[in-house]
């Protein structure tokens, strides 16, 4: 049977964005915390740490380089947590689509919503270290706002690629294979830690077809106050797989769900 | 009949990796009424539900839900419709209250509208005043309540109820069963899937008997039991019982049917049968009317369905 066909999406998608902003609603704080911990953790722990051994990189210090791959790592992660686990939570074990899509609200809002929300909860986190790191003096452009659209951008990206995943997910273990063979090489290759140029040259063209990489080609110069090169190109790279992921997610749930 | 039917399914079908699942069923829901699709399990009662509110697309067959052509308008079929489903899925994460709440805004309604149904939907289910009370405390006859309030929440006409009463105690299932018998005083009609026959007996107007994907009886608890069975049940027990229902049985009963050490034999008349049963004090009876489940059983075999 075929599933495909484009999302057909209507203004309910909103209301099961709703339900889930009303559950983070209720833990906002414990959950903004504990998105920022770890990142943080890493931050000054590498920053200060390595940055200590360090030259400047990229022209400023190693800490205010890794501040700028921070923001967008942790993007991808709090995207990619709430796709899977929290997703695959209310898609399969509480069966909360299940008891959604009785009412009507047609799948493909379902996953809508679902896919908005994870990018707005990848929002959050992305911002609030843009905040942490803007505190502590590692920013200083206003262009820095124009992180925040960026931010979002990428939340969907990793966001539409999680929901592929828990389409087709059998469990909650199945996760751990996408984090240890995509997200973490990912955030290893893409510029996060160090220049794309120190890899070797064919991994640099790899490292250069990667979501993540674009998200830091784009929010890294805006937080050192520069207007990132080729923005439309990495725009575009980003919105395009986030709109294909989500084509596809919305296709393998169907499949999944509604034979 | 007056009205539209609320649901009319005609020669549905249904397959899973080339096995029918369900073989061509039709049936039309008056409005008002309490229609029951009875059957073991496996029998295609859940994937008919299924079909009817458009949650997968049939082989074949025509589907009306509320007046609108299914699945292709099932979303807006679904506006009219209120759905219990098999498994409780009530959102954990949610007070009672908030359930309600975020539910009835997958309909759109107007938050203060939902705001205002909450304390009679409450009510109705037994729940008044536990707004703020977390799900993950409620008992299951409780989470069953609230699940119908749930499906209320949009004032539907039409009710779908997916065996409203599995798994729980006797006095939960009365107090859903007298809840449902209030929603049918209201002019709601209601489809109910249930394997309890005394359920369908009390609730339901007309039935239809499903097995294996087909409707194999359809009419009212009353014409069921008239028209496919004989009217009087004995019930024989004992070790010896199946050893008589061999040699003896045949000579006073229209039908008998063995099960471990019960015999049960179908009769007309069975003054007979009793006189010569007092011969046998080894063998301890049960005299009673044939009601729905002789019928189920009848039509569907004693064998285990896993």
């Amino acid at each position: 049977m075929n599933h495909f066909s484009p999302p057909q999406l209507s203004r309910r998608a909103l209301a099961v964005w709703q339900r889930n902003f009303l559950v983070w609603k209720k833990l906002a704080i414990p959950s903004v915390l504990g998105n920022l911990a770890d990142p943080m953790i890493y931050l000054f722990g590498l920053g200060y740490g390595l940055g200590g051994l360090l030259p400047a990189v990229g022209g400023v210090p190693y800490i205010v380089f890794l501040a700028a791959g921070t923001v967008c790592s942790s993007t991808m992660n709090a995207a990619s947590f709430e796709a899977l686990y929290s997703g695959f939570s209310r898609m399969h074990v509480q069966k909360t689509w299940e008891a959604i899509m009785n009412a009507p609200v047609s799948l493909d809002d379902v996953v809508a919503g679902e896919w908005l929300w994870a990018a707005a909860k990848a929002t959050l986190s992305g911002a609030a270290i843009l905040i942490v790191i803007a505190l502590l003096g590692f920013v200083n452009s206003p262009l820095a706002l124009w992180a925040l659209p960026a931010i979002f951008l990428t939340g969907l990206c990793f966001a539409a690629m999680g929901l592929i995943i828990t389409a087709l997910a059998p469990s909650y273990d199945f996760f751990m294979y996408y984090f240890t063979l995509l997200i973490t090489p990912m955030m290893l290759l893409s510029g996060v830690f160090f220049p794309i140029e120190q890899l070797p040259v064919g991994v640099q063209w790899a490292a250069k077809v990667l979501p993540l990489s674009h998200s830091v080609q784009l929010i890294r110069p805006l937080l050192s106050g520069a207007v990132p090169a080729a923005a439309a190109l990495h725009i575009l790279v980003l919105a395009g797989i986030a709109a294909a992921a989500f084509v596809v997610a919305v296709t393998l749930t169907r499949r999944r769900l509604l034979s | 009949m007056e009205g539209l039917s609320p649901l009319s399914v005609d020669g549905l079908r249904k397959s899973y990796a080339g096995r029918e699942v369900v073989a061509g069923v039709s049936f039309a829901l008056r409005p008002g009424e309490c229609f029951g699709l009875l059957g073991p399990n496996g029998a295609g009662k859940t994937t008919t539900l299924r079909c009817c509110l458009g949650l997968t697309p049939p082989g074949a067959g025509d589907i009306r839900l509320a007046g609108e052509p299914v699945p292709q308008r099932a979303r807006e079929a679904r506006e009219r419709v209120g759905v219990v489903p098999q498994f409780d899925n009530l959102d954990p994460d949610f007070s009672c209250a908030e359930n309600l709440m975020v539910y009835g805004r997958y309909f759109g309604l107007a938050t203060a509208d939902i705001r205002a149904r909450i304390p009679q939907l409450l009510d109705f289910a037994s729940l008044a005043g536990k707004d703020d009370t977390s799900i993950r405390v409620l008992s299951g006859g409780m989470k069953r309540r609230l699940t119908l309030a749930r499906a209320l929440i949009n004032d539907p006409d039409l009710l779908m109820l997916d065996e409203p009463t599995t798994g729980l105690d006797p006095q939960a299932r009365h107090l859903i069963w007298e809840r449902l018998k209030r929603l049918l005083g209201q002019g709601k009609t209601i489809l109910l899937t249930t394997h309890f026959m005394d359920e369908a007996e009390r609730l339901c107007n007309r039935l239809a008997i499903m097995d294996e994907g087909r409707i194999i009886a359809q009419g009212s608890p009353r014409e069921l039991i008239a028209g496919q069975i004989e009217p009087q049940v004995v019930e024989v027990y004992g070790e010896d019982a199946p050893g008589w229902a061999r040699s003896e049985a045949a000579r006073f009963a229209q039908r008998c049917e063995v099960s471990g050490e019960t015999v049960f034999c179908y009769v007309t008349d069975a003054a007979p049968l009793l006189a010569h049963l007092e011969q046998r004090p080894q063998l301890r009876t049960l005299h009673r009317p044939a009601n729905l489940e002789d019928v189920f059983l009848k039509l569907t075999g004693r064998e285990l369905r896993d």
